[in-house]
């Protein structure tokens, strides 16, 4: 037996394979010894950020699979980006099975950390802040996995982006929970993304608190298959700071849970309150498209048991004082265009805009109560959510 | 090769009395080196040139040019290629030349004419058993000896147009956001339509029916407005905004063999641009530059704006103007 344990030893430790730990500290020269040691770590390394303040003037960026870089918490290690010069994001990573963890980015230039075509990657107990708070020239995106399958964000804090707090795009199987979105355009946005579980999150003081879009004319298409359930919407009143241009841009402020075209999207458990134009929002993607592989309405939309206080008490609508009186004062809490198809349980009020095809805008709407069948079947959560090993690298 | 070996050796005794003269014999490039594992500490050890801090290079390490480069910041790039003796060079997809293990691509960028004249960095591709790998070389103060930087580098220097500028020598992974194509580096410049006929004849015995059809940089206005911008946009965009690269994300597709009109760009709505939009709502709008994303983002300094996002600190004026010339002569529909 004690033969064996120090064989193990001695192979651990002659082994080129092994697991090693790089502890960065602060300081002088942070930038490049940070850069260095995410450049040469092996697969199965972790690199330790020692509490402090780095300050960086460039971005970083890994492309090791299977590291872990780990801080000492989102307020003892501050990557601070506010002198940065180059490079469109804060962090970058581009390699699979990368935990990020214990650690902030504050002020990037661009977006906050990007993670790129990285399959099964963990983002934990991170925060990522505009110190100055809105501000239409911060950043577009806080956190930002893109084009990946397998995305875990867990505990983290998203504060100031112009876009969205939290944006997972063009990926597969994600699950965003226990998580603050706060002071974003968008606090959580799920875009052009399936199986995705969106549970648990607090999205306040956004304009709009969690979006789950479909747009046309990317590499990935075809959204849907997405949870939103008990999820703390609260006060998305931030009038909208996006610059022009961008989707985000359209959303009103007071926007609590928005769905833009998309498929099978169940919409439940929610606590939403003082969202102002409309605690939820239904509708097919507005804008004219050139792309036959999509389609810009929402479909099989499921909205279960949902705690509502008030509804679209201040509607950032054209027309919204006529529509708050038509509807007896404050418009009801869910929202649809009347394009697609939606199911809502009993006892929720609802309002349509009655449009009969898609690219009107509310002129051609003819507003009515909302009148929808209940659900029918239970809903298919089985493929929803990011894989469960990756459950395994919490804590 | 006994020759050179004899040469070698004379050298070597010569060194203690003369150790400037004996780097003027003509140093083989070490094979071993550009195949091996590790990461070469200093690009000396390649063997690349007979007189590195002038850039000559040795024997079989060819100098080439494309005919629209990319820019960097106005930086003289001194560009060389090493094919192992007796190897074969083809093409593979988009004309890019093929080039088979143990070849080399050599990059020297430079600041200053004449004696004041100051290498900056030589970046190289090397083509290793596992795939090409890039790695970036910063010249020293003295330009006696350039080393490996993985980390990169900021150097405070002077643009040609008189631009103060904390240059940026780009880290191993920020070689690879441009280099990178289906998560593997690969070679970007050399490809058949943007290298001279004559230099693919003469090095390699190759002909190419696209080849030299960019046109020349410095003769682009005998070119066509659109030759000259869509040359420009796929040396300059085309490595990250195409699919399987970097910015594939974003669905703009600026490679010179894409013709549809939207991948270009063209009243297509921006993704993930953020406040690099500006106010502007369409990547491109025919015939109104002022109102194009694209042309936006490249008339900017500020980093989350500017594009491209690496490898340049100033506006590229010619550059931009190419690219408005073309936007402004796009028919309005």
């Amino acid at each position: 037996m004690k033969r064996i344990a120090i064989f193990a030893a001695l192979l651990a430790s002659a082994s080129p394979l092994a697991a090693e730990v790089h502890t960065i500290i602060p300081g002088e020269g942070a930038q490049e010894r940070l850069q260095e040691a995410l450049i040469l770590a092996e697969p199965g390394d972790e690199i330790v950020l020692s509490a402090g303040r780095y300050e960086l003037t460039d971005g970083l960026s890994l492309d090791v699979d299977n590291v872990t870089l780990r801080g000492e918490g989102m307020d003892g290690t501050v990557l601070d980006f506010t002198s940065q010069a180059g490079a469109g994001e804060g962090l970058l990573v581009t390699s699979d099975n990368v935990t990020l963890r214990d650690f902030a980015v504050e002020n990037p230039k661009g977006d906050g950390i990007k993670s790129k075509g990285a399959d099964n990657i963990v983002y934990h107990r991170l925060r990522v802040t505009w110190t100055r708070g809105p501000h239409p020239e911060n950043g577009a995106y806080a956190i930002y996995p893109v084009e990946s399958t397998g995305v875990l964000v867990d505990g983290v804090k998203v504060t100031g982006a112009s876009d969205a707090g939290i944006y997972v795009g063009q990926s597969d199987r994600i699950t965003v929970r226990n998580s603050i979105a706060e002071a974003n355009v968008a606090g959580i946005e799920i875009e052009n993304s399936r199986n995705a579980l969106v549970e648990h999150n607090i999205a306040t003081r956004n304009t709009g608190g969690i979006l789950v879009f479909d747009l046309p004319n990317l590499p990935v298409m075809g959204g849907g298959n997405v949870i939103v359930r008990n999820n703390l919407v609260v006060a998305n009143d931030t009038p909208n700071f996006a610059p022009p241009g961008n989707i985000v841009a359209g959303v009103r402020r007071g926007t609590g849970i928005m769905v833009m075209a998309n498929e099978d999207v169940l919409i439940e458990g929610n606590v939403l309150s003082g969202n102002p134009t409309a605690p939820v929002m239904v509708i097919a993607y507005v804008q004219p498209y050139d792309d036959e592989r999509y389609n810009p309405l929402a479909r099989n939309i499921v909205i279960g048991e949902n705690a509502f206080e008030g509804g679209g008490y201040d509607p950032q609508l054209e027309g919204g004082e006529m529509l708050k009186a038509a509807f007896g004062g404050e418009l009801p809490p869910v929202m649809w265009d009347g394009l697609g198809s939606l199911y809502v349980v009993e006892g929720t009020p609802g309002w349509t805009l009655n449009l009969t095809e898609q690219g009107k805008g509310l002129g051609a709407a003819s507003p009515a109560p909302l009148t929808v069948e209940p659900p029918v079947d239970e809903f298919d959560a089985s493929e929803i959510g990011a894989p469960a090993e990756l459950e395994d690298r919490l804590g | 090769m006994k020759v050179g070996g004899i040469l070698l050796g004379l050298a070597a005794i010569s060194l203690a009395a003369a150790a400037g003269q004996a780097r003027i014999v003509a140093r083989e490039v070490d094979d071993e080196v550009i195949t091996g594992k590790n990461l070469p500490r200093t690009l000396e050890e390649f063997g690349f040139f007979i007189h590195a801090d002038a850039q000559m290079p040795t024997t079989g390490v060819l100098p080439y040019r494309l005919n629209t480069p990319l820019y960097s910041d106005g930086a003289e790039k001194l560009r060389f290629v090493y094919v192992p003796e007796g190897q074969e060079v083809g093409f593979g997809k988009d004309g890019l030349l093929q080039f088979p293990v143990g070849s080399a691509l050599i990059k020297t960028f430079a600041f200053g004419n004449g004696e004041e004249r100051r290498l900056i960095e030589t970046r190289v591709l090397l083509h290793r058993e596992d795939g090409w790998l890039a790695l970036p070389y910063l010249w020293n103060e003295e330009q006696t000896e350039a080393r490996l930087a993985v980390a990169g580098a900021r150097i405070d220097l002077t643009t040609p147009k008189g631009e103060a500028i904390s240059y940026r020598v780009p880290n191993k992974n920020q070689c690879k956001e441009c280099h990178g194509l289906d998560g593997a580096v690969t070679p970007i410049g050399p490809k058949a339509r943007n290298l001279p006929a004559g230099w693919l004849d003469a090095s390699f015995g190759l002909s190419h029916e696209e080849a030299g059809v960019m046109p020349l940089w410095e003769d682009r206005q005998s070119a066509s407005a659109e030759d000259a911008a869509r040359a420009y946009l796929d040396v300059n965009c085309a490595h990250c905004h195409r699919p399987g690269a970097t910015a594939s994300n974003s669905g703009l597709d600026l490679r010179w063999e894409q013709d549809d009109p939207h991948a270009l760009g063209i009243m297509k709505r921006p993704v993930a641009a953020g406040r690099g939009a500006g106010s502007h709502l369409y990547d491109v709008v025919p015939g109104k530059p002022g109102e194009s994303i694209l042309l936006h983002r490249m008339l900017s300094n500020d980093p989350g704006v500017a594009m491209p996002e690496l490898g340049k600190a100033t506006v590229d004026e010619e550059g931009t103007e190419a690219v408005r010339r073309w936007i402004e002569g796009l028919p309005e529909s």
